[in-house]
């Protein structure tokens, strides 16, 4: 009973962290088509926030959580206006390549004013603690995280349904020219959904320093390529296809891992993506894809 | 109210529209006659700013031909575009919500929502529903009602008859004429010649991206001859 109820935490957590990046890629991609895979270079800067302002600041973990949230969004919301306006009526796959572009400048960055080794931030590490509910043992890391994802799922549920901006937003996905017809400020929406999608980031980030206490160059890049997948799964575009994917790649990855024989523990990534493959033949477009235009009615 | 001149469209390095003058008084409707390809919807692109053009567009003698789409917008250009182009994602209450969102009496507008569903009662029936899930007729209706929640200066109809059986066409003419009455300025772009010419006070002929005809709408008569004119058929 304790190790299901840990390995059900496990899963929920590592799920909850691919939904948090997964969403951030989706709501960028719904509107403006763009596979924004400089996200975790912001997950990264949002680490190299918190040790600057540890530095310069104060070394509160509160205020750095917040720090990192600001850094996160503004950094998200920078790179918009500087990198990816500037190409936004160009080719699909020259913002692709722009996104990889940015990706490198900004690890190159961290390398060169930070340093290409792990720096240590371990001013959230407080958050995993093991817990003792009964005779069971849990990481509190992964009560909060899976916790904090589903509030910001739900806040973000709201916000897209209830406010102006995030109708635009929905509307947008399907057809941006037309809401720009109803006097909406492309410039407004699309710097609106980078910066939920630096939120999430920073959400993320915190997650992410938590468990491993330190900030490198490249941390980024992984977790945004796992939920890349996951949101390949989940149907690119589709927001509950994206967080649906994270945590189906989460489940699948803990599952896979506690299932297998320990001899055969090197195979759990060929595992998933073996379950993957068979996903993606039986819906090519992912499972909760956006329905195809099936033409005016008439 | 709104004033074309020489203006030209251009679709990529196509030319769709050659240098063509239009007139829209305030309070009238005026229709942009033509057959497919003439450069009808080119025309609309270029009055909310979606296309490429050069000339001089004046609205309330003010030039907006360099402003943004949105910034026409504000300053009251409402289009129901071809196609209807509603949000099916959304609902119809929302739908309008989109169409109003540039005016910031919130209040209003939510009473404003609220008059026009009494105008249009199927609309108000299905507020809270997806906008994809209704009947053609009621989406071009949805799309005329997300235009005019914003209160435009002026309302350009795209095609509002495309594809609908014709009793739901003669209901939208009826909703035009119901407009017309309410001192709304209308640029009606249309193939079905007839109905337009019913509604309209000045007609404009498009063939080929250049104006063949234009006039007083009693000069078409019931529009059997222009038809038949532009199609080239010889009874």
């Amino acid at each position: 009973m304790d190790y299901v109820i840990q390995q059900v935490l496990n899963a929920l957590s590592f799920g909850a962290e691919y939904a948090l990046i997964a969403l951030g890629l989706a709501i960028v991609f719904s509107i403006m088509g763009l596979v924004n895979f400089a996200h975790g270079e912001v997950i990264a800067f949002g680490g190299y926030s918190m040790i600057i302002v540890a530095t310069l600041l104060t070394a509160n973990p509160w205020v750095l959580m917040i720090g990192v949230l600001a850094f996160c969004v503004l950094a998200s919301v920078v790179l918009e206006r500087v990198a990816f306006r500037t190409v936004r009526r160009a080719d699909l796959t020259t913002g692709l390549l722009t996104a990889f572009g940015v990706s490198i400048v900004l690890q190159n960055l961290f390398l060169l004013l930070g340093s290409p080794r792990p720096m240590a931030a371990t001013q959230f590490i407080f958050l995993d603690q093991t817990l003792t509910l009964g005779n069971i043992r849990v990481s509190s890391l992964q009560i909060y995280e899976t916790g904090a994802t589903i509030i910001a799922i739900g806040l973000l549920m709201l916000f897209l349904r209830k406010t102006t901006l995030g109708v635009a937003m929905r509307a947008a996905a399907l057809d941006f020219e037309m809401v720009r017809l109803c006097g909406i400020r492309a410039n407004r929406v699309i710097a609106g959904a980078f910066a939920i999608s630096g939120l999430l980031a920073g959400l993320a980030c915190i997650f992410i320093m938590a468990r491993r206490g330190s900030v490198a160059p490249h941390m980024g890049f992984d977790p945004v390529l796992t939920a890349f997948v996951a949101c390949v799964i989940g149907g690119f575009g589709s927001l509950p296809g994206a967080v649906l994917g994270g945590f189906l790649l989460g489940i699948t990855e803990v599952a896979v891992l506690v299932l297998l024989p320990q001899s055969y523990g090197g195979m759990a990534q060929a595992a998933v993506f073996t379950l993957v493959a068979l996903i993606l033949i039986w819906r090519p477009d992912g499972i909760l894809s956006p329905a195809l235009d099936k033409g005016d009615k008439i | 109210m709104l004033q074309i001149e020489s203006l030209k469209v251009f679709h990529g390095p196509i030319e769709a529209v050659h240098g063509i003058d239009i007139n829209v008084p305030e309070g009238k409707c005026v229709t942009l006659l033509g057959t497919n390809g003439a450069g009808k919807t080119s025309t609309l692109s270029s009055i909310t700013g979606t296309a490429r053009a050069t000339g001089t567009i004046r609205l309330d003698g003010e030039d907006i031909s360099r402003l943004s789409i949105e910034e026409r917008c504000k300053l009251g250009i409402a289009l129901s575009p071809e196609g209807r182009r509603i949000f099916a994602n959304l609902t119809v209450y929302d739908n309008l919500i989109m169409g109003g969102a540039t005016r910031r009496d919130k209040k209003q507008l939510t009473a404003d929502i609220a008059a026009w569903f009494v105008q249009f009662p199927v609309l108000g029936e299905r507020s809270s529903q997806r906008a994809g899930t209704l009947s053609g007729g009621e989406q071009q209706m949805l799309a005329i009602a997300r235009a005019l929640v914003s209160n435009p200066r002026i309302l350009l109809l795209d095609e509002p008859s495309l594809g609908l059986a014709p009793q739901i066409t003669a209901k939208i003419f009826e909703i035009i004429r119901d407009l017309k009455t309410l001192g709304m300025t209308i640029l009606l772009v249309e193939q079905n010649a007839s109905a337009a010419i019913e509604v309209s006070d000045y007609v404009y002929v498009l063939n080929t991206g250049t104006i063949s005809s234009h006039g007083d709408a009693s000069k078409f008569g019931d529009g059997t001859k222009l038809v038949d004119e532009l199609t080239g058929v010889h009874r």
